[in-house]
């Protein structure tokens, strides 16, 4: 079994159903029109700051403000390209035309994940452009220090949390379940754990804490996050390739 | 030709499919049937690599599924017509079927051509009947040539002009040399299509024989006789060798008799007969009682032979 022909039948898969088309474009659209937004507003507030605020104000990353709802559409695109081999039935024919269960799987995550990451780094960019447009006066420079690694690692942190869902919903199959766990993971539980001190020093190991801390160019005066920008994309990258295996290990065992 | 040997499956206790052995052979249909829930889709799903035996061994054409490169051009395989993703249409699912196995794209539209859905072939699958459905399964069988077809259950849910046209299929493919096996739990449509014919109950193999010596073996003709005189024509009949056995409501039958003699030996004694009519037990019958002891739910409709007869409210007549 060439792998390039599996590859070449996700291709087929993936561009055949309309889920890939309105997951993608919301991810897109809700990113890029809630950073513009929130620059905007920043801009306005700017001058109200506090000293230590102004002094950490990143230009970058606020207007990256619109991902956090923006990943969540990248998580539907994960967990419906995967999960919906289940929910239909598909899976059956599927594994019967390509038995070697990795080769699927990875084929398919392959795929998936080339698309994402086009996406990803086309809306990181547009929405930088669009974002630095609206600061005005407090925008950031593509050529400033860090700021090129940060909009690059925007587009690698949308790509990693479509991954990431790959994964999970490869271990979960059914779509209700994986997206009943990780939306109101991302967009709750996450963002508590990280904001009540008692907690603040785990959440910052979850993955898109760590992974979104890629897009910071400005680091917070008192902060004592004990990675850097790669190391946190580093933690994130491990969180997927964990939930990958778990998704692969559960697959190769299973019955179809 | 598909091997099966010892075949197991077990889900914790329950035994799905019990060592199983036979072989499926090419150039004829071979049917293969049992009751509802006797283990005919999961034997299906392990010859293809779906489910993982427990015990035993499967092979197609001497080779493990998982080893077959590019599986659809072996084996081609219906199991569930709704295994579709429905927001596709029916050229891009057969497409992607096509690429994995490096079938050429013009096959596609030669088996949507073959199976009828041309005109609907960018039709998304979820608004398909299920007649299309099926034929759609079916087109993705036939999509990469393969010598061995396997179709599970595929004339259910189907109009009779789809039934027909799913048994002339399975026909002319058999007879294109091809290995033909399809299941089913209805004798009568497998008495019209296969050759061969594999029965098993609770998993386990009750026969494995070819169609012609089934019904040999298991259509019982006899004769039914009713006669208001009963003990003479008992009589007459013992002294004529022939044996006669009383089935209740006052009715006589003689296996194998020949109504003629009967008859003519009534005549000759001047006995009364009500019936003197040929009877042919059929073959649904026979499937019936081949599996009788393994059907895992039966309809409860008569008391269980044996069991003691409930009579409530007869006791306190009996003690009063």
């Amino acid at each position: 079994m060439a792998a390039t022909q599996v590859v070449r039948s996700e291709w087929t898969k993936i561009r055949s159903v309309a889920s890939t088309v309105w997951t993608l474009s919301l991810a897109v659209v809700v990113t890029i029109a809630l950073g513009v937004l929130i620059s905007l507003l920043s801009k306005h507030e700017f001058d109200n700051l506090g000293a230590e605020d102004k002094l950490s104000f990143d230009p970058t990353f606020i207007s990256f403000a619109g991902m956090t709802l923006g990943q969540l559409a990248m998580i539907v695109f994960g967990v419906l390209v995967v999960s919906n081999e289940y929910s239909t039935g598909m899976i059956r024919t599927s594994l019967a035309a390509v038995p070697q269960r990795g080769t699927f799987l990875f084929s398919k995550i392959a795929v998936a994940t080339g698309l994402a990451f086009v996406v990803g780094l086309a809306t990181s960019f547009v929405t930088f452009f669009l974002g630095q447009a609206m600061l005005g006066e407090h925008r950031a420079e593509l050529g400033d220090p860090g700021v090129l690694r940060a909009v690059f690692g925007g587009g690698l942190y949308m790509t990693l949390i479509a991954v990431f869902s790959m994964g999970v919903a490869a271990m979960l199959r059914s779509p209700m379940l994986s997206l009943g766990i990780l939306m109101p993971f991302f967009f709750l539980i996450s963002n508590i754990l990280g904001n009540v001190g008692a907690t603040e020093k785990i959440g910052r190991y979850l993955p898109d804490q760590a992974g979104s801390k890629i897009m910071q160019v400005v680091t917070p005066v008192d902060d004592d996050t004990p990675y850097g920008p790669w190391g946190g994309l580093g933690i994130m990258a491990l969180w997927t390739v964990a939930a990958l295996a778990g998704g692969y290990l559960l697959l190769k065992k299973r019955d179809a | 030709m598909i091997e099966l040997d010892g075949l197991t499956k077990r889900y914790g206790e329950k035994v799905a499919v019990n060592n199983l052995t036979f072989a499926v052979r090419p150039g004829i249909v071979t049917g293969f049937l049992g009751p509802n829930g006797a283990g005919k889709s999961t034997t299906m799903r392990m010859i293809l690599g779906l489910d993982r035996p427990t015990a035993g061994d499967v092979r197609i054409d001497g080779t493990h599924y998982d080893g077959l490169r590019d599986p659809l051009t072996y084996i081609g395989a219906l199991l569930d017509a709704k295994a579709v993703h429905g927001g596709r249409n029916a050229f891009n699912h057969l497409l992607c079927l096509a690429q994995s196995n490096g079938i050429p794209r013009a096959r596609v539209d030669e088996v949507l051509d073959t199976v009828g859905l041309t005109s609907v072939a960018r039709k998304k699958a979820k608004g398909f009947s299920l007649g299309m459905g099926q034929r759609l399964g079916i087109a993705g069988a036939l999509l990469g040539d393969p010598r061995i077809l396997m179709f599970d259950e595929p004339v259910n849910g189907l109009d009779p002009e789809g039934i027909h046209w799913i048994r002339n299929l399975m026909k002319s493919l058999a007879a294109q040399g091809r290995t033909v096996f399809v299941s089913s739990h209805l004798m009568s449509e497998m008495a019209l299509t296969a050759d061969h014919l594999v029965v098993i109950g609770q998993g386990r193999l009750l026969a494995d024989t070819s169609m012609a010596d089934f019904i040999q073996q298991n259509s019982r003709s006899y004769v039914r006789i009713r006669t208001p005189q009963r003990e003479r024509l008992l009589d007459v009949l013992r002294g004529a060798g022939v044996v006669a056995v009383e089935t209740g409501g006052g009715t006589l039958e003689v296996d194998g008799g020949k109504p003629e003699h009967i008859g003519e030996l009534a005549a000759r004694h001047q006995i009364v007969l009500h019936e003197l009519s040929p009877q042919q037990a059929s073959l649904e019958e026979a499937f019936m009682r081949l599996t009788a002891e393994s059907v895992e739910y039966h309809a409860h409709d008569t008391a269980p032979p044996g069991a003691p007869v409930q009579d409530w409210g007869g006791d306190w007549k009996r003690e009063g």
